[in-house]
């Protein structure tokens, strides 16, 4: 065996090499037993944890994706939401701007015909006052004017018209003319 | 062989060969055995060693990829999603189908990141040895595609009715169909397979070759002839730097066109129509 062994080898050195289309037997089943193995390995522990990595990663991608529109359909009825609002807060504030303009026009023309009545009504209280007080001093000066009168007239006649009827008279005489326009001829 | 023969008688360069592809079995031989006329050695040899690291490193990096299912993934959970999402919707769904490929999946995530780090072992250093330049490798692997695909189909359409459907193109009548039929079957059935396979194996196979080429030649120029030769070993060299990144390259889109195949050879036996 070991001197075939040996002339084998003297062979193939010499050249007497094997055809290298021609199969070594042993190579066959060993690579198909090799590849088998493999191919059992991948197809049991590779290819499932690939194929579930994908499957949960276009889930959680999915998952994702709807939960943004969520998000953004919801951010979008809350801007419409508050966009209402703010409009809605405009209206009433122009509203109540109106209004109030309307009151203060009102308030001013109340005042202003408050005023003149007030105006009115103290004039015409100054009015009477004066009346009165002319009045007043028209009686007091008809009756000073008298007495200084007739002392001046007592005075100057030298008599006393201390006969009070008979003073009254002449000064009420007096006056009378007077305010007639006619100075008593006396 | 005439050449290495000849080189040999002369004392001069040897250029590499398929013998370089027959790696002797890792602490000794176990036997032999006779097949196809040759003798094989029985035991572990180092593509054997790669192929069982592979398929550890590939089902260890995605199921450490794929374990936590974060939902913000960390690097090595985005690296491994961006290539599962790779395979899994442009060779998968967008091939197969979005109604039938899911099942699919699996198969072909497993079978383009074991053939891609399987080709990459070209290229990382120490390593150095394309798994898939051991055509027994790969006629598993394209047999295995060849079950699938025929064993879905005749799973949809039934035994006849899948026949059928590969071998007589759609609406064609009349006397053509005695040369087309033949020739259908020959190439949806009986070819595809093995334009599979040897386009897989003769790339690694042929690149790898290439490679060495460049290096024991620059070696050879370098160190045995030198003087102006030893500049075309230096150029020889910086080929093979270049080449290493076209191998690159190269080993990616193997494993890609292999999976894409496959992907469409279940697509075209699942679809309803031609």
């Amino acid at each position: 065996m070991d001197a075939l062994t040996a002339q084998t080898q003297v062979m193939a050195a010499a050249g007497e090499e094997l055809n290298p289309l021609l199969p070594h037997l042993i190579e066959i089943p060993l690579a198909l037993i090799v590849f088998g193995i493999l191919l059992f390995g991948v197809k049991k522990y590779v290819v499932p944890n690939f194929e579930a990595t994908y499957n949960a990663r276009t889930k959680a991608i999915e998952g994702g994706l709807a939960a943004a529109e969520t998000k953004q359909a919801e951010a979008d009825a809350k801007l419409a939401e508050l966009e209402q609002q703010l409009a809605d807060a405009r209206h009433e504030a122009a509203r109540i701007r109106e209004e109030a303009r309307e009151q203060g026009a009102t308030i001013i023309a109340e005042m202003r015909e408050q005023a003149q009545t007030e105006a009115a009504r103290i004039v015409e209280h100054g009015k009477t006052q004066i009346e009165a007080e002319r009045q007043q001093a028209v009686t007091s000066l008809r009756a000073e004017v008298g007495t200084l009168a007739t002392t001046l007239a007592g005075r100057i006649v030298g008599e006393s018209l201390d006969d009070d009827a008979r003073q009254s008279r002449v000064v009420e005489r007096f006056l009378a003319d007077l305010e007639a326009g006619t100075p008593a001829q006396n | 062989m005439i050449l290495r023969a000849a080189s040999g008688e002369e004392g001069g360069f040897t250029p590499p060969g398929p013998a370089e592809f027959d790696l002797p079995p890792i602490g000794g031989s176990l036997g032999s055995f006779d097949a196809f006329g040759q003798t094989f050695e029985i035991g572990v040899t180092k593509p054997m060693i790669q192929l069982v690291l592979v398929a550890l490193l590939v089902f260890g990096l995605f199921f450490a990829a794929s374990r936590k299912q974060a939902m913000v993934p960390g690097k090595l959970q985005f690296v491994g999603e961006e290539a599962y999402g790779f395979v899994r919707n442009s060779l998968g769904r967008d091939i197969i189908g979005s109604r039938d490929f899911q099942r699919f999946v699996p198969y072909l995530f497993a079978l383009f990141f074991f053939v891609l780090f399987n080709n990459l072992m070209a290229t990382i250093p120490v390593i150095q040895f394309p798994t898939f330049s051991r055509s027994g490798m790969v006629y598993a692997l394209a047999a295995l595609t060849w079950i699938v695909y025929n064993a879905v189909g005749i799973q949809r359409h039934g035994f006849v009715g899948y026949f059928k459907h590969q071998s007589v193109p759609h609406g064609v009548k009349g006397p053509i169909l005695l040369l087309l039929v033949p020739l259908e079957f020959l190439s949806n059935i009986l070819v595809r397979p093995v334009t599979l396979a040897l386009r897989l194996f003769a790339n690694m196979f042929a690149g790898h070759l290439l490679l060495i080429l460049f290096a024991l030649g620059g070696e050879y120029l370098v160190l045995e002839m030198g003087g102006a030769y030893a500049a075309v070993g230096v150029l020889a060299w910086i080929l093979f730097i270049l080449v290493a990144f076209l191998e690159l390259l190269i080993q990616f889109l193997q494993a890609y066109v292999f999976v894409l195949l496959t992907a469409m050879y279940i697509g075209s036996a699942l679809a309803d129509e031609h």
